[in-house]
């Protein structure tokens, strides 16, 4: 049993864990930066830590200050969340060398995932579909790449994640230039500033499946449609995927499935594909060993609190969930609410925020750390919240997302609440299915 | 530093539907932890919002911004956040005191949120001074370059 967790994070999602955890009877410990220190969850947490100054590099991301601060609050397991130090081989090499249990995979599937090739090669061996690319170590080599596998293409972060590192090239002579900021952002997000090479597909969506294992059995529960993207970050999310026949969906979440087994996952995990919007075929794309930022949607159509088979993964319990008992209902949508100015290219826009009202009613949940009065330091994310609908079907699930969202005000910041508005009146999102090109057609 | 968190978004929106079907506007309610307020919309039509507020959690006012007056020869920050003379650690700087510059040359980034932003002149000319150490937080506006 888990005790006294440490949560290694901070906003939405550290409250997210909190609750869970709370409703298990575990003491919360979470760890804050000085920018922090008065946020909800530090008001929410049972303890906190403090970990250092407000840039990540010197709090959330440093491994030896995090591991010393759960150490000295004699925690016995530590929740990652996602992002920082997540996915990092490093942190739960260190983690366990201090006797405190990593609430996610294996170190060995952290290195074989957080490797983005190395988690093709693994796709490959477990006979799914990739995309043409691979390894391009040098500047030479990622010229070479681009060159066989044609323009457009993207470069992606090895350490990648939430799309930070992830540039697209159109043309030849922009190649150099991308490269360097795709380098930049990726030292400065993963502290790794290698990156691969892919082939951009144009018609595209990203679907994705939920996987729970314990190390010797694994299940699913169902797909994620997250095509709805800005600079390869999500801004929504729907459960399951729409417009689909069905036989193409149970191809995946199969495969997904299959890869899970093949690397013996235990905890939490989500197997990202590219499926062409036309014929359904699918290549796999990576597997993410944490819990996803749209992990409410999966939760609000199944009944399953992610973050409890987390918990109880982590404390050395078998499965109890068979795929037999996971029996989806409804539709769910969630939509991103960002700090950010979507008329200025999604600028990120950090401030003082005046007033939160957030949607309230029947299947309505919306999970955020932010309230009136709260301050979006320039320092991190900038997701405010996530606003997810629940209905019986995915149209009564569009229209109860559109009346949340003419309810919603939020002050103080532009926020992605009116971008969100249009986006669910738009006929092509209404209708479902849409590609990963759909920001780009949205009417204004 | 607290009990259970008061309310689950169950509750919440078992709350919610109370208040719809009944004749009252909204909800008020104040704790010695929390005040929630539940309401319909501004205009009647729209579903119903709730608004919180914690003891506690709203820190004191940040200092306020500087307001930086418009030097002409300033490059600013496009927006706060922390500046970057290089694309990465150990890498040249972008330009360096006695560079030519045009109006698209990448003299910068500032990192806000995660996001590499780069940094324009602005203007075309020569970089006179660097006035902002690499790797400062700076607010938007702020001046970086002094152009000559």
């Amino acid at each position: 049993m888990i005790r006294r967790l440490f949560i290694a994070n901070r906003g939405e999602i550290a409250l997210r864990v909190i609750r869970t955890a709370k409703a298990m009877g575990i003491t919360t410990v979470l760890g804050v930066s000085s920018a922090d220190a008065a946020s909800l969850p530090a008001l929410m947490a049972d303890e906190t830590v403090l970990l250092g100054p407000g840039p990540s590099s010197q709090s959330y991301l440093a491994i030896d200050t995090v591991v010393a601060a759960m150490i000295s609050a004699h925690c016995d397991a530590v929740h990652p969340g996602y992002g920082f130090l997540s996915e990092n081989a490093a942190f739960a090499r260190a983690v366990a060398g201090a006797g405190i249990r990593f609430v996610g995979p294996e170190i060995k599937t952290l290195e074989g995932m957080g490797d983005k090739l190395a988690a093709r090669a693994l796709a490959l061996e477990a006979g799914l579909p990739v995309l043409p690319g691979g390894e391009a170590a040098t500047r030479e080599a990622v010229h070479a790449r681009a060159a066989e596998i044609g323009y457009p293409l993207l470069l992606k972060a090895v350490a990648g994640g939430g799309g930070k590192g992830m540039r697209r090239v159109d043309r030849a002579e922009d190649l150099d230039t991308v490269l360097d900021m795709a380098q930049a952002e990726a030292q400065a997000a993963f502290g790794n500033a290698a990156v691969y090479v892919e082939r951009f597909v144009a018609k595209g969506r990203h679907v994705e499946v939920q996987l729970l294992g314990d190390g010797s059995s694994a299940i699913h529960l169902g797909t994620r449609d997250c095509s709805i993207q800005r600079r390869f970050q999500k801004l929504v999310e729907e459960a399951p995927a729409p417009a689909m026949p069905d036989a193409a969906r149970a191809g995946i979440e199969e495969a997904a499935v299959r890869l899970a087994r093949h690397i013996g996952y235990r905890g939490a995990g989500t197997a990202e594909f590219l499926v062409d919007a036309t014929d359904f075929s699918f290549y796999f794309l990576e597997l993410n060993a944490r819990i996803q930022v749209e992990h409410p949607v999966t939760e609000a159509i199944t009944g399953v609190d992610l973050v409890e088979q987390q918990l109880l993964v982590a404390a050395g319990k078998r499965l109890t969930l068979t795929q037999a008992m996971v029996r989806p209902v409804g539709h769910a949508i969630e939509v991103r609410i960002n700090a950010e100015d979507p008329d200025a290219d999604f600028r990120p826009a950090p401030g003082r925020i005046t007033r939160a009202a957030w949607p309230a009613g029947p299947g309505i949940r919306v999970d955020t750390h932010i309230a009136a009065g709260g301050e979006v330091p320039p320092l991190y994310d900038s997701l405010l919240g996530k606003l997810i609908v629940h209905a019986p079907s995915r149209e009564e699930a569009v229209a109860r997302l559109k009346a949340a969202l003419a309810s919603i005000r939020i002050e103080g910041v532009p926020t992605t609440a009116g971008l969100h508005a249009r986006i669910a009146a738009d006929p092509r999102f209404v209708a479902g299915g849409v590609d990963t090109g759909f920001l780009t057609g949205l009417a204004q | 530093m607290s009990d259970d968190l008061p309310l689950t978004a169950e509750d919440v929106a078992e709350i919610a539907a109370i208040i719809e079907a009944s004749p009252y506007r909204e909800l008020d309610l104040s704790t010695r932890r929390f005040r929630l307020r539940l309401a319909r919309g501004d205009d009647g039509e729209a579903g119903l919002t709730q608004e919180w507020q914690w003891a506690g959690s709203a820190p004191e006012a940040a200092a306020a911004m500087a307001e930086h007056a418009t030097d002409p020869d300033a490059v600013p920050a496009p927006l706060p956040g922390t500046f970057y003379h290089a694309p990465q650690p150990g890498a040249p700087p972008f330009v360096a005191v006695g560079d030519e510059v045009g109006p698209e040359t990448v003299v910068g980034i500032v990192e806000t949120m995660k996001l590499m932003n780069p940094v324009h002149a602005g203007r075309a000319g020569r970089v006179a001074e660097v006035i902002v150490p690499n790797a400062t937080m700076v607010a938007k506006g702020q001046p970086l370059f002094r152009l000559a």
